[in-house]
């Protein structure tokens, strides 16, 4: 029961302020609003008993990769508000149609998981491992069932670095 | 009910009254200190040698009339200092200032939770922190603040990853996240990790210094060329609020450079039965002992050295300390997997 208030509250906080995050008119308000939504979603993960995902979320996300967000809406002067900016090739009907296949998506993954009996694979696996402990479990899985996409993304993140060198730094 | 809310919370109580107590008698100290250096008294004239001169700063600090610049973000304007205070306290959760203790009859552990994650927990809350600046600077709608907290950002950013970067390595001696592991990994291995990992622990107090916006790093607050810093539009207790903040933040510095390196609550040599009568100090004061040492040698720094300036600042940082602190991490993970 204490949960459910709890997570309901959550997830209200959560949307409302992915609304706000879209509808505010000042960029800078925005991008903080996406911090509150960031902080929320790593209350959620701490309910969830991951709290290690919940730290790094908060590490990555709302300290590392909205600083930088911050910064550069800070650097670009956006004086000129949305709506006096109406751009041609808006695909409006284009973006409603995509937007209904994402509600379709999710109805049908929330219809699919009522049917399934629930989290019977999840405790399967944490019986099974070696190690206890929030970091060394997700260690340990990174490490062993998810290896490979594992090394992909860190190839993928790589690339990206590398990328953005190349860019900034043409005469190199 | 007694263990699980009420202990808990007398312990917050005491953690946060002992903190904001100890800040405001940090800039006294830091007031005297610098006198002393320079050959001067310092404040003498409230209550004996000065003593009272914090509450005095509060009193006044308090009465001071509120100003919010008329072009100011007032939203903005008013969360910055929240903003940047909340993180410096919210970290003394699960900083250990002691082992658990047998008091009233009852085992009390001298720190509020410990949690597995507790170091990343650290790292995290205090990332957050960085909004507290750059907002202030950006709200005030004033060019020396946004200039001063353009820079504080960018600093605050570059120095973060070689400080973490030494925290790694430490986890990786360690073998835990967890604060009170750490420091019970110290105790069992009869070293502290300052001498263990001596490279990580220069990294960390230089990455620390700036990370605190401490001289000689302090150029978001470049009085000289900033008129004041990124506070320069505040007055009052929201001024205020930012100063705490920043001792605040000196003192997490130093009692997490004391956990990590210098093996928190435990005595020196805690394992040599010879040394036992070291033992009447409490492990508490121990810990209170080392972070002081860490206070001191902050002001110490500032009185003795000027000012870098800011290519300065950031060719160190991103040319010696990361690719240093990267290197540290490489031969740690090395020498683990080789030996142990």
């Amino acid at each position: 029961m204490l949960q459910a208030i709890a997570f309901y509250t959550i997830a209200a906080f959560i949307l409302g302020f992915a609304v706000l995050v879209v509808t505010t008119k000042d960029t800078v308000h925005s991008v903080l609003f996406l911090v509150l939504d960031f902080l929320f979603v790593a209350a959620l993960y701490v309910m969830l008993n991951a709290q290690f995902l919940a730290v790094i979320q908060i590490l990555v996300y709302a300290g590392g990769i909205v600083v930088l967000y911050l910064f550069v809406v800070m650097l670009v002067n956006l004086k000129r508000p949305p709506e006096a900016h109406s751009d041609p090739h808006r695909m409006t009907k284009f973006g409603f149609g995509l937007a209904a296949a994402v509600l379709i998506e999710l109805g049908a993954i929330l219809v699919s998981g009522y049917m399934k009996a629930p989290a019977v694979a999840a405790t399967a696996t944490e019986a099974s491992m070696p190690v206890s402990g929030n970091t060394e479990q997700v260690g340990w899985l990174l490490y062993t069932s998810y290896l490979i996409p594992f090394e992909i993304a860190s190839m993928l993140l790589l690339v990206a670095m590398i990328g953005a060198i190349v860019l900034a730094k043409r005469e190199l | 009910m007694i263990d699980q809310f009420l202990i808990p919370l007398i312990k917050i109580l005491i953690v946060l009254n002992a903190t904001l107590v100890g800040v405001s008698y940090m800039t006294l100290l830091e007031r005297k200190v610098i006198a002393w250096v320079q050959s001067r008294l310092g404040p003498m004239r409230v209550g004996p040698q000065g003593v009272l001169q914090p509450i005095a700063d509060a009193v006044k600090l308090m009465l001071k009339e509120d100003i919010t610049p008329t072009k100011a973000d007032r939203w903005v304007f008013t969360a910055a200092p929240v903003i940047s205070m909340v993180p410096a306290l919210i970290v003394y959760a699960v900083i250990p200032f002691g082992p658990t203790v047998h008091l009233f009859g009852r085992d009390v552990s001298l720190y509020i939770t410990d949690v597995n994650v507790g170091l990343l927990y650290i790292v995290s809350v205090a990332s957050v922190g960085v909004y507290g600046i750059i907002l202030a600077g950006y709200a005030s709608n004033s060019k020396f603040p946004l200039l001063a907290s353009l820079r504080a950002s960018a600093q605050l950013i570059s120095y973060e990853i070689a400080v973490t970067m030494t925290l790694v390595s430490v986890i990786l001696v360690a073998g835990s996240l967890s604060m009170v592991s750490i420091v019970n990994a110290q105790y069992n291995s009869r070293v502290w990790f300052g001498f263990v990992q001596p490279v990580a622990f220069v990294i960390f107090f230089i990455g620390s210094l700036a990370e605190t916006n401490r001289a000689p790093f302090d150029l978001p607050e470049a009085e000289q060329e900033l008129t004041g810093g990124f506070h320069t539009e505040y007055s009052g207790m929201r001024f205020a609020l930012f100063f705490l903040a920043e001792y605040a933040n000196m003192i997490v510095v130093s009692s997490v450079a004391t956990t990590l390196f210098f093996g928190g609550w435990l005595r020196p040599f805690p394992n040599v039965s010879a040394l036992h009568f070291l033992g009447v100090v409490p492990s508490w004061m121990w810990f209170l002992i080392k972070s002081f040492v860490f206070l001191y040698i902050f002001i110490w720094v500032r009185a003795t050295l000027p000012r870098y300036r800011y290519d300065q600042l950031m060719r160190l940082g991103w040319k010696v300390l990361i690719p240093l602190a990267i290197a540290n991490l490489v031969v740690t993970g090395i020498v683990k997997v080789m030996l142990f």
